[in-house]
């Protein structure tokens, strides 16, 4: 028991005092700096916030931003309908099914998504004459229709790979005590193991998000005009480097904040996992 | 079947050598950045690690903006940023010119600054995983603080971080098609120019996502290798 101090009657001694040690130097001197770049970045966009660029293309921005939000929402959504019998074939026992389904997923994460979508919006051309013949070549040749395809396809072998990972992680004793409980297998899976498993997969699913907002700026490669591809277009017709800037800003805040919220509904959902 | 072999050999009638030096500056890209982005990354790692909280919050500040961009957009703000900068420092000095960004430079500045962000989480995970005792062994021993970091800490780092920094060298390994984009003539660059001169689209752009799954099943298997004589020490026990 430390005694108290008689002047202030606090039981604990002093902290020591705060020292400028190098590592503090350091760390404050890399704040003035990032205070004064964030300060500079500030000020710049306010200043050209009337400026004619802005006029000009904040219209292009606003659509070039809600084609991204429908490219990734699209893909995301037919990823995960896809992903799902791709991890169940996967995890099968049976090798017809597991053997394609992991090559197909060793290939679309172990190749970079540019060339995936290369290989589907030009490559869709090679087989010009084939597709025409089942009616499907209108759909690809469209870039828009070949970007989410390919998305889907490439986010949906990410997305099998989480939900397997996570419905195998649940531990053993999770069905053998459902069947002691006289639980059947389907009941078991969809009120026992599944909702467990779905829990674990929250981080990585919402990791998965983000890959793929980032991801879609891959878009604008193929003349899709999502927010990517309004920036290119407002610099290549401005020469104004303050589209990319723009752009810079409107990709964190779209990140930052679906990380936010997303760690919100994580901590809210597994409320009762902490100890 | 025999057409798209000739189309791949190597010599006058094939894309075969074409390819090649694709993977060539594709692979070289990478190798040049993972020594900058490696140091850089375990620098922030430091930082993070730091008592210091103006250390800790510029450090995170970093890598939030790194792992919030696309990198695609990295790219592009460092290849037009730094060619309009150093304009715009020319012109301070009375000079007009036209100033060309090297693209495999840009490449490798952005590929770091991304890579070392995402290797920045990687390092910081394997420090938490390294108890205090260690340290304070070190530290008991007479070392300072660099020689506890060096020879006490980095070696069991590595070991730790080794598996999260593979997954970020297959990562790196195909984010340098994006610089295709800024005129590299990399793997995809060179895939594309030869499917429109042949209008082959689909065999060579499927040619190279097969290079890239090569590339990526090497790096795998060097991997796992590296991954073994880190843990060389702990079969003995």
């Amino acid at each position: 028991m430390i005694a108290a101090n008689p002047q202030t009657g606090r039981q604990r001694p002093p902290a020591p005092p705060r020292t400028w040690t190098n590592t503090r130097i350091l760390g404050h001197v890399l704040m003035v700096l990032w205070a004064v770049s964030g300060a500079s970045l500030v000020y710049y966009l306010s200043s050209n916030v009337a400026s004619p660029f802005v006029a000009k293309y904040w219209p292009d921005f606003v659509s070039g931003f809600l084609v991204t939000l429908e490219i990734v929402g699209l893909s995301l959504l037919f990823g995960l309908l896809l992903s799902i019998p791709v991890a169940a074939a996967r995890a099968s026992k049976w090798k017809i099914f597991s053997r394609p389904a992991y090559a197909y997923v060793y290939f679309f994460r172990g190749t970079p998504l540019l060339a995936q979508t290369f290989l589907i919006y030009y490559g869709a051309g090679s087989f010009r004459a084939e597709l025409e013949a089942v009616g499907l070549w209108p759909l690809f040749r469209e870039a828009y229709f070949c970007v989410i395809f390919a998305f889907s396809l490439n986010t949906a072998a990410y997305q099998a790979e989480i939900l397997r990972g996570s419905i195998q992680n649940v531990s053993k004793g999770q069905w053998e005590g459902a069947a002691a409980l006289g639980l059947s297998k389907p009941v078991t899976f969809f009120k026992v193991i599944l909702p467990q498993a779905l829990m674990v997969a929250l981080r990585p699913y919402g990791n998965e998000i983000i890959l793929m907002i980032k991801g879609s700026a891959i878009a604008s490669i193929v003349t899709i005009y999502d927010l990517m591809g309004e920036t290119r277009r407002a610099y290549s017709r401005s020469y104004d480097f303050q589209a990319y800037i723009w752009a810079a800003v409107a990709y964190l805040m779209i990140v930052e904040t679906l990380r936010r919220v997303w760690d919100r509904i994580e901590a809210h959902l597994t409320k009762h996992l902490v100890r | 079947m025999n057409e798209a072999l000739t189309l791949l050999s190597f010599g006058e009638q094939g894309w075969g050598d074409t390819i090649a030096f694709g993977v060539l500056v594709t692979v070289s890209l990478a190798i040049a950045t993972l020594p900058f982005g490696l140091v850089l990354g375990f620098l922030i790692a430091l930082a993070k690690n730091s008592s210091e909280p103006s250390l800790k919050l510029a450090a995170n500040i970093y890598t939030t903006i790194f792992r919030g961009l696309p990198e695609l957009l990295t790219l592009f703000l460092v290849y037009f940023g730094v060619q309009i900068g150093i304009q715009q420092g020319l012109k301070l000095i009375g000079v007009e010119t036209y100033v060309e960004v090297n693209s495999f430079v840009a490449g490798m500045v952005a590929l770091s600054l991304v890579f070392s962000s995402y290797a920045s989480e990687a390092f910081l995970s394997a420090f938490r995983g390294i108890p205090q005792g260690q340290y304070e062994g070190g530290y008991a021993l007479g070392l300072s603080r660099y020689k506890t970091m060096t020879l006490i800490i980095f070696p069991q780092l590595i070991r730790l971080a080794l598996p999260a920094l593979g997954n970020l060298w297959l990562i790196l390994l195909k984010e340098t098609s994006l610089v295709s984009v800024i005129g590299l003539p990399d793997l995809v660059r060179e895939a594309g120019i030869a499917a429109r001169v042949t209008k082959e689209p689909f065999l060579f752009f499927g040619i190279a996502c097969l290079i890239y799954l090569v590339l990526a099943m090497i790096s795998s298997t060097g991997l796992v290798r590296i991954e073994r004589w880190s843990k060389r020490g702990e079969t003995a026990r």
